[in-house]
């Protein structure tokens, strides 16, 4: 059991949940992410970790609530437990390997979208703690639905948003603030790290690519144990099937295949919706008289 | 004298019921039949069943203790050699170890000493019994997964008065007991759960959700938390794939993932939030248990369930009663099979299986007759989910993160016949060592390194 020290609504359906896991908070690293489960009948649902602290012994996650299991998760207050929080599991970043004199020659942006953003924290802080400059670009479909800016502010270099509504900074995609960036701005990078949606990584992964810049994904698949045991997450990198749980979760990007994952994550979307409706049904104290729950 | 009367038939489910519930297969013998079975033996001078089987269990000598009703007694001739009887009575292929030597399988029907087991077993976690625990000797011994290995590593440590951890990566203990074989084979509370708690009284303390090589090292296990030594018991659990066209659609899985959706996640009980996919048709390819249970699971999740294995039937790994009971229960073999392409549709959703015919040819390094392709024999079998249970190799997280810890070819970590590895201080048994092998293979290997822990210790 682990003890959910405080909770706190970041956007509608966004939530930020930090637990009390020392040995997970002192193992951590930028990259790396955590496999929670709400209550003795919840699934292994793998998120990214967005905050540590070794000293303190807490992990902080963030959660959008979009099935059943992410809804039971958020639901949870403080004083509440878990049933379980497992990890750091996967690779850490790869920056974290190289010299300090190698990272701090580096021009590093990274392109955060929805809430994606709160695993690029992390990266970004470590990052800034030995000294390395880097520039962050947040993406949002509108203003309200932004996170963790103040945070991002505080460790980035320069911070960029973008909202596909213009109701803040950039109108448009983060894609064409990043092109507009490198190309009117006279910016220049040496590694590009995207981590967000599916959809958003393919596209970032393609503009990079006009520019030659190097790019990294942070692969968000299906997981069951999250340890190499069941090959759920699997995916092909460069042609070669590769497990996201203990291979990644973070790739080079050129060498995804983006179609793959994103049909892959598909794989139980309808029992879900079927489990979220029957929940609903649940909640609101009836029998489910549409034969949902046969 | 022996009783010459035919072997005792065990009582079992109705195949056309069983096939459609999870509840246990085999309902096992009561004390009346128990007797009756074990007055087959003909207590041999020199038996070969002992001889076969793995941890040398004094086969004879319990089944002369049930000749005369004395439960009890035979339960510690067992726990002598064995600390999980009621689960190898139930696992064990009996039929090429004990039995497969037992005199009378010769002319007749080998005497059921798998289901004397079990029921010995079963009848001593009904009637548990306080164990000899030794002083505690201030010593920490770190155990590094929750299977049969490290199950009776822990409890023989704790025994000898050991302070024991064991830290296991899933949120449930038991290894492949939970998450591999399922609930009507093996029941997780009537039997696994008691096998753990009897081990839990012993002192033994269990963490879960913690994966050695990640959450902690064995580096600081020994370094910063105090532990003098490691016993390390982490499965072979990787899962191998054909690597043939179309395994990553939609519908393709391994029999791990599979089979712990089933029994670790509970997916067959409408009250757990694990979504499982079996569409109506499900093909299983592989021969050994994995394949077996994978497919009769499937069939119990209500799909039509058919096993496509390679060689032919006479080289099934998997132990005779399941094959057996798997046929009762409707499943459909296709042997002499191998896939080589899984087809899908447009959405990416599996739709067939491409397979050719093979025909045996001249024995392989295994002593198996190998498998040749029969030229322009392709043919398609239609099917919404393909699950891959090609067997598994060990996880290679920890010897990855342990400095020094040699591992052969095969991702094995390599260790003397007592659990020693090539770092001091650290052993290794079961599958971690062996590759997929047997339960009471693991059970006997954890045990061999709990009194190799104790040397080093000393
Ligand atoms: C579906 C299936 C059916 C089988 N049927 C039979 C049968 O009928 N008869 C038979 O004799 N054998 C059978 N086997 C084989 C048998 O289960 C294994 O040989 C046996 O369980 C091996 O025991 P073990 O203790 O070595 O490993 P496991 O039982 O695999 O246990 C290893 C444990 O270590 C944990 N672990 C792994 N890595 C780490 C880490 N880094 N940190 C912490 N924990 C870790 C794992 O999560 C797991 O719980 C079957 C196997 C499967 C998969
Ligand atoms: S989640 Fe099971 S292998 Fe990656």
């Amino acid at each position: 059991m682990v003890e959910i020290l405080s909770r706190e609504m970041l956007a509608e359906n966004i939530w930020q949940t930090v637990v009390y896991a020392p040995r997970i908070a002192k193992s951590a690293k930028p990259g790396q992410f955590i496999i929670v489960r709400a209550d003795e009948r919840g699934e292994r649902i793998p998120l990214t970790i967005a905050d540590y602290d070794a000293e303190k012994g807490t992990v902080t996650m963030v959660t959008q609530a979009l099935g059943l299991s992410t809804r039971k998760i958020v639901s949870k207050g403080v004083g509440e437990h878990f049933a379980d929080v497992a990890g750091p599991l996967g690779r850490p970043s790869d920056f974290v390997h190289e010299t300090m004199e190698e990272l701090q020659r580096k021009r590093f942006v990274f392109v955060a979208g929805g809430v994606g953003t709160a695993p690029v924290y992390p990266q970004v802080k470590w990052l800034k703690e030995h000294g390395v400059e880097v520039d962050v670009i947040i993406g949002a479909k509108t203003k309200d639905m932004l996170i963790y800016t103040e945070q991002m502010r505080a460790v980035a270099s320069n911070l960029y948003i973008a909202t596909d509504d213009g109701s803040e900074g950039f109108h448009g995609l983060v894609t064409a603030l990043l092109e507009k960036l490198i190309t009117e701005q006279g910016k220049s990078y040496d590694c590009c790290v995207a981590i967000g949606p599916m959809i958003m990584m393919k596209f970032v992964t393609l503009t990079a690519k006009k520019f030659n810049l190097p790019c990294i994904v942070s692969l968000n698949a299906l997981m069951v144990d999250g340890t190499g045991m069941c090959g759920a997450c699997r995916v092909t990198i460069a042609g070669k099937t590769k497990f996201t749980c203990v291979d990644g979760p973070e790739f080079n990007a050129y060498d995804v295949d983006f179609d793959e994952a994103m049909r892959r994550q598909g794989m139980y979307r309808t029992q879900e919706q079927r489990a979220l409706a029957i929940a609903r049904e649940r909640e609101q104290g009836h029998k489910c008289n549409i034969g949902l729950d046969k | 004298m022996a009783n010459k009367i035919p072997r005792v038939p065990v009582r079992e489910q109705n195949p056309a019921v069983r096939a459609t519930n999870f509840e246990e297969v085999c309902l096992g013998y009561n004390l009346e039949e128990a007797t009756l079975e074990a007055s087959r033996c003909l207590n041999c001078k020199n038996p070969r069943c002992m001889a076969a089987c793995p941890v040398g269990i004094k086969i004879p000598q319990f089944i002369e203790a049930l000749k005369v009703g004395d439960v009890a007694a035979a339960a510690d001739i067992i726990a002598q050699d064995s600390s999980l009887p009621s689960i190898c009575g139930r696992v064990c292929p009996q039929e090429s170890q004990c039995e497969g030597s037992c005199i009378l399988g010769i002319k007749g029907e080998s005497v059921a000493i798998g289901k004397l087991e079990r029921y010995v077993g079963d009848w001593r976690l009904s009637n548990p019994k306080e164990a000899e625990v030794a002083a505690s000797n201030g010593k920490k011994v770190a155990v590094v997964g929750s299977g049969p290995a490290g199950l009776a590593c822990a409890s023989d440590l704790a025994k000898m008065g050991y302070s024991v951890t064991v830290f296991e990566a899933l949120h449930e203990v038991g290894g492949v007991l939970v998450y591999g074989i399922p609930e009507f084979r093996l029941p997780k509370k009537g039997v696994v759960a008691k096998e753990i708690e009897s081990v839990r009284r012993l002192g033994v303390k269990f963490e879960t959700d913690v994966i050695v090589g990640r959450t902690v090292t064995i580096d600081s296990l020994m370094d910063e938390e105090g532990f003098d030594a490691v016993f390390v018991g982490s499965g072979a659990g990787l899962p191998r794939f054909m690597g043939i066209e179309g395994e990553n659609l939609n519908g393709v899985l391994s029999a791990n993932e599979f089979l712990t959706r089933a029994n670790l996640m509970r997916a067959y009980d409408e009250q757990y939030d694990t979504p499982i996919y079996v569409g109506q048709r499900v093909v299983v390819v592989g021969g050994g248990n994995v394949a077996m249970d994978a497919v009769r699971t499937a069939k119990r999740l209500g799909a039509e369930a058919t096993i496509v294995y390679r060689r032919s039937e006479a080289e099934l790994p998997a132990r005779v009663e399941e094959v057996h009971h798997a046929k009762e229960e409707g499943i459909e073999f296709r042997m002499l099979t191998n896939p080589t392409r899984v087809l899908g549709n447009e959405q990416g959703w599996v739709t067939g299986l491409n397979c050719v015919e093979m025909e045996l040819g001249e024995p392989d390094a295994s002593g198996r007759r190998s498998p040749i392709e029969k030229a322009g024999s392709d043919f398609t079998v239609a099917c919404d989910v393909v699950i891959m249970a090609l067997g598994t190799s060990p996880n290679p997280l920890i010897a990855s993160t342990t400095d020094n810890l040699e591992t052969n070819r095969r991702g094995c970590i390599v260790a003397d016949e007592n659990g020693a590895t090539s770092r001091p201080g650290v052993f290794a048994g079961g599958d971690t060592v062996t590759g997929a092998a047997t339960v009471i293979l693991a059970m006997g290997a954890g045990r061999k390194a709990a009194k190799a822990i104790d040397e080093y210790l000393r």
